[in-house]
């Protein structure tokens, strides 16, 4: 277990001692990013480049009965105009979705959702894709559309999946975990059962780049190159093989860099696979790049649960058990991102912190004419719909037990010694210390102080309200055995080689976007076969350069390939170890590895540093016998659990009485993600995500009209937070290491995403307290919180 | 990038050629201020025009805040951010430094103009409710030099619809400088930024005795334009300021105006605001008009 001191500084200036290793140094990759010279998808120019626009549905549901692209076809520029029907030909009318359902590329016979794909034009340039568009003349029988989706089951509903065969409804699947009868047991005999209906909207990753893609097919070689906004280069390249029939070596993807992804950047979307077919009817690269609107309507939605929340205790508060019931609206395809065994990603984690008896959830996922999606937006796979469910109730019995939200948890939290843990859900959580790091947020907040402060501002008529939450995750899938994506297993590979001059290449089969990778993964290597991280270029996202492995979401870099490269390095280590005995003319157990040099035990001064050995790797001479020359290494990690990253968020809220609006005044955010790689990066991880926190519980959230329209369909519409919604966060962290990562780190980038919404929407129900409040549902917008003090609170959906 | 229909671009030369241009190719062509308003509706392709006429060479002639007797008369081409830092307008009208520091954002600010803001006509829109506030009167240029004068009330005829005919300009805003006046703007948003759930603004002039000689309130986002309301007026009119006038008032506002439910919020809610912010306003009006 490697740990190192962690400089206690609070300026964001380089270290001018960079870390060879772990430690605050600013990113390797931001003087790029920072002067402009990214390099994104949309500013990939190959010569001859034609531009592609696609032609959406105006319709929730509706047949479609003719599509005329004659017109389309004759507007100046234009070079080709594909319809469902053209791609029905090629046998491509239809892609497998990521889990295991089937999606329209183009809609041949009905059209799902607003916004989906029905044609596609490739012209010259933008402008005159998009005009042809408006020239292609579309028939629809409209269709009465399934919106509300506590009717998609009704005996009367309208089918929707009509294509799937003897497809009667529109049931998607049913799923549940956990004990219903001992769950029912000890609900029967408890003192105190709350019961509470929660509902997490439908929200957006919404990221700053929108998708797309650059499709250059080379006809003569049969090769396909494709730049595309993607997490996981190498399952698309996997998945484009199997679906276009195209030998996967003749395939690279490549993913430059990437201006945000949060789980959006995860799924196939038929703008991809019809980029693809436009460079190989024009025989021409072709670029699609998503609008705006087009993103916000179309591409993988999050959330979307409907819950109802159980909770069984004692009259003193200790919790005896947990039990949800969920409708999960996955749309009009099921596209949700996570592993096929857990059609509701990892939600079984929502029995939380805390030690109980009984946890049982029932979930009826249903099919609704809206987008389809259900994608890890920075949620770990549904976590951030679990932690929001057990960290609501707890603080609805808290009020029902008239005890203090912080006490309630202290008392249930699993405690150190119970760690491995296994939860009454199956879930066995790797190591957890959860009363220090709660202490630590109650002691930053002044909790007391904070506690009596808001007694003296109840009496005066203000609002001041205290939100906690506390949450454990699970990141870094996953452990093969039982953790695929579409039958590609969740290991990772990593490559690493040492130039002879000991500079070094890993590559990675991860993908940053805006994460940190360059940096983070060069200290990973840096801490272990000590070479400085600026000698260490990171190589990703671009399947030719790079090992197989699954792709940056659901948290699972630094788990999975931050193992991995924690790994390589050792092995490469290990083998510049017997190299060194040959130079200092010692046996290998005569040396001790000092980070960057190996010494021959009790003789500092005999000594070879990892520089001069990958000369002498490379170099003139004989090598020790069996070692061959070179300084490389490459490995697959498959890890052997998930990790569980765990924190604890206070929240301060004052509301205005006369106008409902939520100011948050304060908050406090206390991480554990096991070892701490870059302080800054990891603090950057968590501003980014409390901040995506502020937007759900306050103001996003994708809604529709009766008709199907979706009401979100720009940056006016759907509103994301600015940074004068935020306070300055204040942060801090304890550590306790993964047992089974290599280097004891657990991941970071979803949990402030995870983690921040309970503690904002259990802060407004608090402040509201003296208007008898007890639940009120995101995104508590002035006018939702207005309606919740008139004591007329209602589901957003 | 979302990409608007073709359309021709011409740049202005004088007003008088602007509106020639106007006058020529009538409804097919728009003036184009600070595009932040025409633009992204270009862009969404909601509106399509053949023509922009980019009046932004005239901001020397038409970017102004100047005082003339006994009116404060602005240019409309006059950008957000000059509205917002003029310590001048904000001497006489604080309600203008008020309303502009909670419109939209820097970059927005930059660009916009007060003739655009008044000519979108959008129900929301901030200085409208401003200049109905400050009983704004606003001057309109046809061809040939001829110009008209015309009030808020008349100048709003509908949502997004003006009195500006087709081969007309909008140049100049007047607003009537009173003694003993205070203003105040307020607005509530989702977040900043973003338009208004509802805004306020309040005027009021007081005696030399300390009662209100005038009062008047303007609010946005609460029906088909932004309303000026003489109830209000007549309400407050020879009175004494008060809590309980305001609150008078505020009930006016509320009861007067016609808000409907959307994303931003309920009617019921709006209707409410109507009245806090009228208030709250009002409130802070009488304060300045005092000090
Ligand atoms: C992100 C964003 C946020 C915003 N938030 C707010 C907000 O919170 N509150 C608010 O009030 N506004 C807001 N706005 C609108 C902003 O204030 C615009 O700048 C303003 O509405 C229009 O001014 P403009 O100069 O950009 O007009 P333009 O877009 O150039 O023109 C608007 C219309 O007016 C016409 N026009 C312009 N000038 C004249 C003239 N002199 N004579 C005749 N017709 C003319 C044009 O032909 C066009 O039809 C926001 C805009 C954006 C993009």
């Amino acid at each position: 277990m490697t740990t190192v001191e962690e400089p206690k500084t609070t300026t964001f200036d380089d270290n001018d001692q960079k870390p060879v290793g772990f430690g605050r140094m600013l990113r390797k990759e931001d003087p790029r990013l920072l002067r402009g010279r990214g390099r994104f998808t949309d500013d990939v120019q190959l010569p001859g480049m034609l531009h592609l626009a696609i032609l959406r549905s105006p319709f929730a549901h509706a047949r479609v009965v003719s599509v005329d692209t004659s017109a389309a076809e004759a507007s100046p520029g234009v070079k080709a105009v594909v319809t469902g029907e053209t791609l029905k030909g090629l046998g491509l009318a239809w892609m497998p979705t990521l889990s295991n359902d089937v999606q329209a590329v183009l809609a041949t016979d009905k059209v799902r959702f607003q916004g989906q794909e029905v044609a596609f034009v490739v012209a010259e340039d933008r402008y005159a894709a998009r005009d042809a568009l408006e020239l292609i003349d579309v028939e629809y029988e409209v269709l009465d559309p399934v919106i509300d989706v506590r009717q998609a089951l009704a005996p009367d509903a309208p089918l929707i999946r009509d294509d799937l065969e003897g497809k009667t409804n529109n049931h998607c699947f049913d799923w549940e975990t956990g004990d219903a009868d001992e769950t029912e047991a000890v609900f029967a005999r408890a003192d105190v059962v709350v019961k509470q209906d929660i509902v997490y909207p439908r929200v957006h990753p919404a990221p700053m780049e929108t998708c797309g893609a650059v499709a250059d097919f080379d006809a003569v070689e049969g090769r396909l190159r494709l730049w595309s906004t993607t997490q996981a280069p190498h399952a698309h390249r996997t998945l484009y093989a199997i679906v276009a029939g195209l030998p996967e070596h003749k395939i690279q993807v490549i993913a430059p860099d990437i201006g945000g992804g949060f789980g959006n950047k995860v799924p196939i979307y038929p703008g991809y696979v019809c980029a693809i077919v436009g460079s190989i009817v024009t025989g021409k690269p072709v670029k699609w790049m998503e609008d705006r609107s087009e993103n916000l309507i179309s591409t993988g939605f999050a959330r979307d649960y409907i819950m109802r929340g159980e909770i069984a205790a004692t009259r003193d508060g200790k919790i005896l058990a947990i039990r949800t019931n969920v409708l999960a609206d996955h749309g009009a395809f099921n596209g949700t991102a996570a592993p096929v065994k857990y059609p509701a990603g990892f939600f079984g984690v929502f029995t939380g912190s805390y030690d109980i008896e009984a946890a049982y959830c029932k979930m009826t996922a249903v099919y609704t004419n809206k987008a389809p999606g259900g994608v890890a937006y920075a949620c770990s796979f549904r976590i951030t719909e679990a932690v929001y469910l057990v960290e609501r109730i707890v603080d609805c019995l808290a009020a029902e037990l008239q005890m203090d939200p912080a006490e309630l948890r202290l008392k249930n939290f699993i405690q150190p010694d119970q760690f491995p843990y296994t939860t009454k859900t199956g879930w066995v959580y790797d190591s957890g210390n959860y009363e220090p790091t709660m202490r630590q947020a109650m002691e930053i907040a002044g909790y007391a102080e904070l506690r009596r402060e808001q007694e003296e501002k109840r009496a005066r008529g203000e609002l001041m309200g205290i939100g906690i939450s506390f949450f454990t995750e699970a990141v870094g899938a996953g452990p093969r055995k039982n953790m695929d994506i579409l039958g590609l297993g969740m290991a990772d590979g990593c490559e690493l080689r040492v130039h002879p001059t000991g500079k070094a290449v890993v590559r990675l089969s991860v993908k940053t976007q805006g994460q940190g990778h360059e940096t983070t993964f060069a200290q990973i290597v840096a801490e272990e076969i000590g070479i400085p991280p600026a000698d260490i270029e990171v190589v990703h996202g671009d399947t030719d350069q790079t090992p197989f492995g699954l792709g940056t979401y659901g948290s699972r870099s630094t788990p999975v390939s931050g193992a991995a490269a924690a790994l390589v390095a050792r092995k490469v280590r290990d083998k510049a170890q017997l190299i060194a005995s040959a130079m200092l003319e010692v046996t290998v157990a005569d040396l001790e590895w000092v980070k960057g040099s190996f010494q021959v035990k009790g003789d500092p001064a005999k000594a070879v540093t990892i520089q001069q050995i990958a000369m002498r790797a490379h170099g003139a001479g004989d090598l020790p016998d069996g070692v061959e020359g070179g300084l490389e290494a490459q490995i697959c990690y498959n890890p052997s659990n998930l990790t569980y990253p765990h924190g604890a968020y206070i929240c301060v809220v004052d509301i205005d009485p006369g106008t409902a609006q939520v100011k948050v005044r304060r908050f406090i955010a206390v991480d554990d993600c096991g070892t701490r790689i870059n302080p800054m990066i990891i603090e950057g991880q968590v501003h980014g995500g409390l901040t995506d926190g502020v937007g759900m519980a306050l103001m996003e959230m994708i809604s529709f009209d009766e008709d199907g329209n979706c009401l979100g369909a720009s940056l006016m519409d759907y509103l994301i937070p600015t940074s004068l919604e935020v306070p300055d966060w204040e942060t801090g962290y304890t550590v306790t290491p993964s047992p089974h990562h290599p280097i004891g780190a657990k991941g970071v980038g979803e949990s402030a995403t995870v983690g921040s919404p309970p503690a904002i929407v259990n802060a407004v129900v608090d402040a509201l307290q003296p208007y008898g409040v007890r639940h009120a549902d995101m995104p508590l917008t002035p006018s939702r919180v207005w309606d919740a003090m008139r004591g007329r609170a209602t589901p957003p959906i | 990038m979302q990409v608007p229909a073709p359309f021709e671009y011409e740049r202005a030369t004088s007003v008088d050629q602007a509106i020639g241009l106007l006058e020529r190719l009538g409804s097919s062509a728009r003036l184009v201020a600070g595009g932040h308003s025409l633009l992204p509706m270009m862009k969404l392709r909601l509106a399509n025009f053949d023509y922009l006429i980019d009046i932004n060479p005239l901001h020397a002639e038409l970017g102004y805040i100047r005082p003339v007797g006994d009116e404060v008369r602005i240019g409309a081409l006059t950008r957000h951010r000059e509205l917002l830092e003029s310590d001048e307008l904000a001497a006489a009208f604080p309600i203008f430094r008020d309303a502009e520091r909670v419109i939209a954002d820097p970059v927005v600010r930059n660009r916009g103009t007060l003739g655009g803001s008044l000519c979108q006509a959008d129900p929301s829109e901030d200085l409208s409710a401003v200049c109905t506030t400050l009983d704004a009167r606003c001057v309109i240029r046809g061809p040939g030099g001829a110009e008209r004068v015309v009030t808020m009330e008349e100048f709003h005829v509908g949502p997004y619809e003006t009195a500006v005919g087709d081969d007309e300009m909008l140049t100049e805003i007047r607003l009537p400088l009173r003694p003993g006046g205070g203003s105040a703007y307020e607005k509530v948003e989702r977040r900043a930024g973003d338009w208004a759930v509802v805004s306020a603004g309040a005027a009021v002039w007081l005696a030399a005795d300390g009662t209100i000689t005038d009062a008047r309130v303007g609010l946005a986002a609460v029906g088909p334009n932004t309303t000026g309301i003489p109830e209000v007026s007549a309400a407050l009119r020879g009175r004494e300021p008060a809590e309980d006038l305001y609150e008078q008032a505020g009930a006016i506002a509320a009861r007067s105006c016609d808000p409907a439910t959307d994303q931003r919020g309920s009617a019921d809610y709006k209707r409410h605001l109507a009245d806090e912010l009228t208030r709250r306003t009002l409130r802070t009006a009488v304060a300045r008009a005092r000090s």
